[in-house]
C-alpha cells in the first residue's frame, strides 16, 4: 500500500512535448511509472519522443487511455487552463509542477476543485512518489527506498534531504508528497495526513513545514485529534527576516504572523515532536518508531 | 511588488475611487512649485515603500511655503527610519503633495487574498488611522469581513451589508458601495495581492476619500501587466539583490558572517537555520535553483563575496536529477576562475555524492569538503569564529 499513487496509476502528461515535460516523462518512465500519453493541443495523433500517444484535448486523452492521474508541466500562463481542463474531465489526481502561477489563478482552481472528483497536489512542487511503484513529478527517484515512512513537505530539495536521511537511518518511504511552496495549494498537510493514517503500510510520518500561513498549525490540530501514528516535524525559516519572501511565494512572515518559532511552539503544545536541527529529521523519525 | 502611494492612487482613481488631489515632486523647487499649485494648507508625504511614515515624521500638514521648505530640507534625500524600514531607513527620493482634506471620521478598508479561506476578502473597520493588527488584537468586534466567491467575485449585497455593519445610512451607503465596487475592480484587474486604504475618511461634506493608499501587486501575475513592471522602484532595493536578480538567483542579504549557497528555497532556509543552530549567523539566503551549473555557481560566488561581512562560505547542494559529480565539476570550474581568500566549505549529498567528494578532494584548489550536513555547518561556523580566517 501507499497513498495517492501505486503501480496501477495511469498518468497523462500535460505539456509532454515541452522541454521540461519531455525530460521528466522520460525520467518517470525510467522509474517504472505508467505514463500512458500526453496532451499538446495541435499535435494530436502524433507520438511523443517516448513513443507515447499525444492528444489534442484532455477529455479525448482520458477516454482513450483510461488515465487516473495527470501531471502539469506547462508554463505558468497556461497552467490555469490546463488545470481546469483536467478537473472538468474528472481526473482523480492532478499534480501541478509549474512554478509561478498568479495567486488569483489558484483561487479559481480551488473554486473548481471544491465540487469536483479531483484531488490536486501543487503547484510549485516536486510531485508525488511511492518508491518502487510510481512517481509523478521531478524528484530523483533513485534516492528513495520503499518502506514505511510517509513524508509531506512544502519544499523540494529539503524533502530530498529528508528522504536521504530516512534512508541513512535504515528506513524507507511509503509515499512522499511535495505539496508546494505557494500561498494557496491543492492539498494541504491535513488532507494527506488523513490518508496516511488510513494506510496500513505507513508507520510514521514526517512533516516539513516553513514560515508563512498556518497550514502547520492546522496540521497540528488534526494530528492531536485524529492521528495514532508517530509524527516528527521540521519547520524551515527560523532565521528568515520578516516581510521577505524566502524563495517560495508562500514563505513569508507578514504582520508578525507565520514565524517558525510560533509554529514550532504550537506543534509542541499539540504534543508533536519537533526537530530544531534539519540534519536530524531522519534520526528523530527512527527514534520515534 | 510594492508600489508607491502616489502610484497606487493613480490606479485607484482610474477605477473611480475618490482620492485627494495630489502631485509628486522630486526636487525642492519642483515640490514647492506643485505645493503652490495644490494650495496651502496641504500635506507633504515622503514616498518610500515602507509603512509607518506618519509616526516617523515623514508626513506633515503644511501651512505655508516656509514650512514646506523646512520639511523638504529635513526629509528629501535623507533616510527615513520607520518601524518597517529597519535601522538604516530608506532614502526619501520623492515627496507627494496632497490637498488638505476636512476629516469627519477615519475608517479602515482593504482587499487581499485570504490564505486560509483561499479567496479574496474585503476587510473594513470603524477604527481607521491606526494599525489594523492592533485593532484585531484589542477590539476584533470592530473589524468586518466579506469573502469573494472564487468565480463570481464580490457582489453588491456584500458591500451593502458591510456598509450597514459600519453604521452607514442613506447617501453614505451608496457612496460606500461605489467605493468598494471601484476598489475591488482595481484589485481583480491589476492582479493585486493587497489594496489597503488606512485611513479611508468621511469628509465634512459626507464624501468617502482614500486618504492613504497602498497596493501590492502579485509578482507572478506581472506577465499580464507589462506596464506595471516599470513601476518597480529599484532604488530602494539592495544593490546586491538587484545584481543577483540579473543572474536569476534568488538572494536576500542578511547581516551574519556565513555566506550560504544552496539549491532550493526550503533547503536554503534549513541551511541558514542550521548555521544559527551551531551558534553562527547566516549572511544571506541564496537559492541557485535546481540545476546548480558552473555558471550559476560562479555568479552565486560573485554575489556572495561582494558582501564584505562574509567570512566563510557554505555550499550545500543536494544533487538529484543533476548528479553531484556534475555539480562538483561546476563548482571546480567556477572556483578556478576566481581568487577567493576566505574559507569555503562544500557539502554535496544525493546522487553520486561519493564520486563528487573524490573529485573535490583531488583538486589542488583551497576548500574543505564536509562529510555531512552537520559537519558542514559546524566547520562554516567555526571558520567565522576563528580570527585568522583559515581552516
Amino acid at each position: 500500500m501507499s497513498i495517492l499513487i501505486d503501480k496501477n496509476t495511469r498518468i497523462l502528461v500535460q505539456g509532454i512535448t515541452g522541454r521540461e515535460g519531455a525530460f521528466h516523462t522520460e525520467q518517470m518512465l525510467n522509474d517504472g511509472t505508467r505514463v500512458v500519453g500526453g496532451i499538446t493541443p495541435g499535435k494530436g495523433g502524433q507520438k511523443s519522443e517516448h513513443g507515447l500517444p499525444i492528444f489534442n484535448s484532455f477529455r479525448e486523452a482520458k477516454e482513450a487511455t483510461d488515465a487516473t492521474a495527470s501531471v502539469i508541466f506547462v508554463p505558468p500562463q497556461f497552467a490555469l487552463d490546463a488545470a481546469l481542463e483536467a478537473i472538468e474531465a474528472q481526473i482523480e489526481l492532478l499534480v501541478c509542477i509549474t512554478e509561478g502561477l498568479p495567486t488569483i489563478d489558484m483561487v479559481k482552481i480551488k473554486g473548481a476543485l471544491r465540487n469536483s472528483k479531483t484531488r490536486m497536489i501543487g503547484p510549485n512542487c516536486p510531485g508525488v512518489i511511492s518508491p518502487g511503484k510510481s512517481k509523478i513529478g521531478i524528484m530523483p527517484g533513485f534516492i528513495h527506498k520503499p518502506g514505511h515512512i510517509g513524508i509531506i513537505s512544502r519544499s523540494g530539495t529539503l524533502t530530498y534531504e529528508a528522504v536521504a536521511q530516512v534512508c541513512q537511518a535504515g528506513l524507507g518511504q511509503s509515499t512522499c508528497i511535495g505539496i508546494g511552496g505557494d500561498p494557496i495549494i491543492g492539498s494541504n498537510f491535513v488532507d494527506l495526513l488523513a490518508l496516511f493514517e488510513q494506510d496500513p503500510e505507513t508507520h510514521g510520518i514526517i512533516i516539513i513545514g516553513e514560515i508563512g500561513g498556518n497550514a502547520e498549525e492546522n496540521a497540528a490540530d488534526f494530528i492531536k485529534n485524529n492521528l495514532s501514528k508517530p509524527v516528527t516535524a521540521f519547520i524551515a525559516g527560523a532565521t528568515a527576516p520578516a516581510g521577505r519572501r524566502m524563495g517560495h511565494a508562500g514563505a513569508i512572515v507578514s504582520g508578525g504572523k507565520g514565524t517558525a518559532a510560533d509554529k514550532k511552539n504550537y506543534l509542541r503544545e499539540c504534543g508533536i515532536h519537533v526537530v530544531e536541527n534539519p540534519a536530524e529529521i531522519g534520526i528523530s523519525m527512527k527514534q520515534l518508531i | 511588488m510594492k508600489i508607491h502611494e502616489y502610484e497606487s492612487k493613480i490606479i485607484l482613481k482610474e477605477f473611480g475611487v475618490n482620492v485627494p488631489r495630489g502631485m509628486v515632486g522630486y526636487s525642492r523647487s519642483e515640490i514647492l512649485d506643485k505645493a503652490a499649485q495644490i494650495g496651502y494648507p496641504n500635506v507633504l508625504k515622503a514616498q518610500i515603500l515602507a509603512g509607518g511614515r506618519g509616526k516617523a515624521g515623514g508626513v506633515k500638514l503644511i501651512k505655508n511655503e516656509q514650512e514646506a521648505g523646512e520639511f523638504i530640507d529635513r526629509i528629501l534625500g535623507k533616510p527615513l527610519v520607520t518601524k518597517q524600514t529597519g535601522p538604516t531607513g530608506q532614502i526619501v527620493r520623492k515627496i507627494y503633495i496632497q490637498e488638505d482634506v476636512d476629516i469627519r471620521k477615519e475608517l479602515y478598508i482593504s482587499v487581499l487574498i485570504d490564505r486560509e479561506k483561499e479567496t479574496p476578502v474585503l476587510i473594513a473597520s470603524t477604527e481607521g488611522g491606526v494599525e489594523i493588527e492592533k485593532v484585531a488584537a484589542e477590539t476584533p468586534e470592530k473589524i468586518f469581513y466579506e469573502y469573494a466567491d472564487p468565480h463570481l467575485g464580490f457582489q453588491r449585497y456584500q458591500f451593502s451589508r458591510m456598509a450597514f455593519k459600519l453604521g452607514f445610512r442613506d447617501e453614505l451607503t451608496k457612496e460606500f458601495i461605489n467605493f468598494c465596487t471601484g476598489m475591488t475592480q482595481a484589485f481583480f484587474t491589476t492582479d493585486a495581492s493587497l489594496i489597503e486604504n488606512n485611513p479611508l475618511v468621511i469628509t465634512g461634506t459626507g464624501q468617502l476619500v482614500a486618504l492613504d493608499a497602498k497596493i501590492s501587486l502579485d509578482d507572478n501575475a506581472l506577465y499580464r501587466h507589462k506596464n506595471f513592471i516599470a513601476l518597480e522602484d529599484k532604488s530602494e532595493k539592495d544593490p546586491l539583490e538587484i545584481e543577483a536578480e540579473k543572474h536569476h538567483l534568488n538572494y536576500i542579504r542578511l547581516d551574519g558572517k556565513v555566506g550560504c549557497m544552496v539549491n532550493g528555497a526550503g533547503l536554503a532556509m534549513a541551511t541558514m537555520d542550521i548555521i544559527k543552530h551551531y551558534g553562527g549567523e547566516p549572511a544571506n539566503f541564496l537559492d541557485v535553483g535546481g540545476i546548480a551549473s558552473s555558471a550559476t555557481v560562479a555568479n552565486g560566488f560573485r554575489v556572495l563575496l561582494s558582501d564584505k561581512n562574509v567570512k566563510a562560505v557554505l555550499v550545500n547542494i543536494f544533487g538529484g536529477i543533476v548528479r553531484c559529480d556534475r555539480v562538483a565539476k561546476g563548482i571546480l570550474e567556477a572556483l578556478e576562475t576566481m581568487d577567493i581568500d576566505i574559507p569555503i566549505i562544500i557539502r554535496l549529498e544525493g546522487t553520486n555524492a561519493e564520486i563528487a567528494r573524490d573529485l573535490l578532494n583531488d583538486s589542488p584548489l583551497k576548500f574543505k569538503v564536509a562529510g555531512s550536513f552537520n559537519e558542514a555547518a559546524r566547520l562554516a561556523v567555526a571558520a567565522t569564529q576563528n580570527t585568522t580566517g583559515s581552516l
